[in-house]
């Protein structure tokens, strides 16, 4: 026992050194993210909708969710920067808390999904055996339903409603997420420091949470980073055709849904939200594409 | 390749077993009696009494354990018999196979679209790595995959319909109805399918082969025609038949939009009444038909590629 915990300590001070030396390095690269002008977008835009999303309560914005009916479908003025809808609430307002909820749907959507891929991943990929057998079996068996409509049909069976569209959302979304959390778990049960970390007496918890799960967080982040896009597209899609959020919460893909009756008379009702999905998705795909190349230098760089 | 083609169909029945009792599981998932739904459903606006709910219970066979309810489903669905909607009392199966026409003519339309801009606007953009135009390629290509379909059907027919009146934007029957939805659903696609050649064209750009091709002197076209895009293409193929069920999601929000009478229009109306048999046989016929695509495309891709069948295969 003494043996282990005098090694635990020469190791952390071994990555204390490392860390020391390469620490110029690392903030060269971190900066050089920022030099390319695709990650340096991503990144402004997931800053400003994640301000947003923080400070929309504190902002002085009208109420998202006031009824005004004089003031129904105004165009843009200096009072209501980008009009106001068909019940004369303020667009900008709703915009505004719409990436509130945008940005808690998608947090709340990939924490349960990861929470099951980490689960199941690396007891697949750890483990070994049967166990590992029979869940990509039933990875293999959930990959032939597509997960929007695997999601929209566990959302229907559960009744609208937005926390039950996160629920069928998270429910669906980390299969294909699994079996790569298995392979780089497997890669990573190889290496001779888990060996090394058993032999001196390491239990399989202490393995998995001190050993694997940091050698494995390169990849996690990339996924969840990539992912992040993909969410907000899927929950505001469910939320769009009337599943998710209720009137009159302010969702981007409800009020898409709201709008679709005034086409003709204000089409910017539908742009705008519209706008602001696409804004979201780039940015988090964006800096996805820039994380995935500074932590995975195997596939980065196929651009530029 | 034939022990390989008779592992993968010997799993098939496995699957098939284990997505019956997903689609099963997802039906019996749903909170509240079924027999009080359907009764809801036919007369609306009224409570139906104890007596009736009990009728219909029976009516429905849900008086029998889940287990019999499982097999007497999984022996009827092996038949053709998919059940009945809560709703129309239409049988299922057959307004699976009468929506399908529509959405099949959806999304091939889409899919060629998708082919006959990304095929091009890859190969140039990786013959010309580095232009200005390589650039747009890409940029386009971001755009198009983070621009919610959803958004942008509605940008085109804002445009195209309402401004331009150059499109109807709704229904189904003329060709000219075709153009705005499957431009809608094949942005998607196109941008993923665009990034896929052009990485695979650089990729293949670097083989020997090529470089022999070159010394040969064959004309750059010959080289990237005959030699580069057959092997480019290969995963652009297989990436496709792995995509099917991106591209049927896709589908059930854009016929949604521009009422057209496919697939996903049945599915989004079923949900939202919780007509669940119909939701039960769309999830099901959607799963087997996405497996069955997928072991033909990889099938095929073991075909055009002979590399392929000396791989270490992972079953």
């Amino acid at each position: 026992m003494a043996v282990e915990i005098k090694r635990g300590n020469d190791l952390s001070e071994i990555k204390t050194a490392k860390a020391v030396i390469s620490g110029g390095r690392k903030r060269r690269r971190w900066a050089a993210l920022l030099r390319e002008p695709g990650t340096a977008l991503g990144l402004f835009l997931v800053v400003s909708l994640l301000l947003a999303g923080l400070l929309a309560p504190w902002l002085p914005l009208d109420n998202p969710t006031k009824i005004n009916l004089p003031e129904r479908l105004l165009p843009p003025s200096t009072e209501h920067f980008l009009g106001t809808d068909h019940l004369g609430r303020d667009t900008f307002s709703r915009v505004v808390h719409g990436a509130r909820m945008t940005l808690l749907a998608a947090a709340a959507t990939l924490a349960l999904s990861m929470t099951i891929a980490l689960t199941v991943g690396i007891m697949s990929g750890y483990h070994g055996g049967w166990p590992d057998t029979a869940l990509m079996a039933l990875v293999d068996l959930l990959l032939a339903f597509p997960s929007l409509i695997l999601a929209l049909a566990v959302a229907g069976a559960l009744g609208p409603g937005l926390f039950n569209v996160l629920l069928a959302a998270g429910a669906v979304w980390w299969v294909g997420h699994a079996r790569i959390i298995r392979g780089v778990t497997l890669g990573a049960r190889q290496m001779e420091y888990v060996t090394a970390a058993r032999a001196a007496g390491a239990g399989h918890m202490r393995i998995i949470l001190r050993h694997i799960t940091p050698n494995i967080l390169g990849p996690i982040i990339v996924i969840a980073s990539l992912d992040v896009g993909w969410i907000i597209l899927g929950i505001a899609g469910l939320n769009f055709l009337g599943l998710g959020a209720q009137p009159p919460t302010p969702e981007w893909g409800a009020m898409l849904n709201d709008a679709r009756q005034h086409l003709q008379t204000a089409p910017r009702l539908i742009l705008i939200p519209g706008v602001a999905i696409f804004l979201a998705v780039l940015g988090f795909n964006l800096l996805g594409d820039g994380l995935r190349d500074l932590l995975d230098p195997r596939t980065g760089r196929s651009g530029s | 390749m034939g022990a390989y083609l008779a592992r993968r169909l010997a799993t098939l029945p496995l699957l098939l077993l284990g997505i019956s009792c997903v689609s099963f599981a997802l039906l019996n998932l749903a909170p509240g009696d079924p027999a009080e739904i359907v009764l809801r459903q036919r007369n609306p606006g009224q409570t139906p009494s104890p007596a009736e709910v009990v009728a219909m219970r029976e009516e429905l066979g849900l008086n029998s354990s889940l287990p019999v309810q499982y097999v007497r489903w999984v022996s009827q669905a092996l038949t053709g018999d998919l059940g009945q909607s809560y709703v129309t009392e239409l049988p299922v199966a057959a307004q699976l196979t009468r929506r399908s026409v529509p959405t099949l003519l959806l999304t091939v339309s889409a899919l060629t679209l998708a082919f006959l801009v990304a095929v091009p606007a890859g190969i140039l953009s990786a013959q010309r790595r580095g232009s200005a135009l390589d650039a747009v390629a890409r940029l386009a290509a971001l755009v198009g995959a983070a621009a919610p379909s959803y958004a942008l059907a509605y940008g085109l027919i804002i445009l195209f319909a309402v401004q331009l009146s150059l499109l109807p934007a709704l229904g189904y029957g003329s060709p000219a109805q075709v153009v705005l939805p499957a431009i809608a659903l094949s942005l998607g696609p196109m941008a993923q399918l665009m990034r896929l050649i052009r990485a695979s064209m650089l990729e293949t750009l670097g083989e020997d082969y090529i470089r022999t091709a070159r010394a040969k002197g064959l004309p750059e076209q010959t080289v990237a025609l005959r030699h580069t895009l057959r092997n480019a293409l290969l995963p652009a193929i297989g990436a496709t038949g792995v995509n099917l069920g991106y591209l049927l999601s896709g589908a059930v929000i854009v016929e949604t939009i521009f009422t057209w009478p496919g697939l996903g229009q049945l599915m989004v109306g079923a949900v939202l009444t919780r007509d669940y048999p119909v939701v039960q046989g769309f999830v099901t016929y959607i799963a087997v038909v996405v497996l069955l695509v997928n072991l033909a495309a990889d099938f095929a891709l073991r075909v055009a590629d002979p590399r392929l069948r000396f791989e270490r295969v992972e079953v």
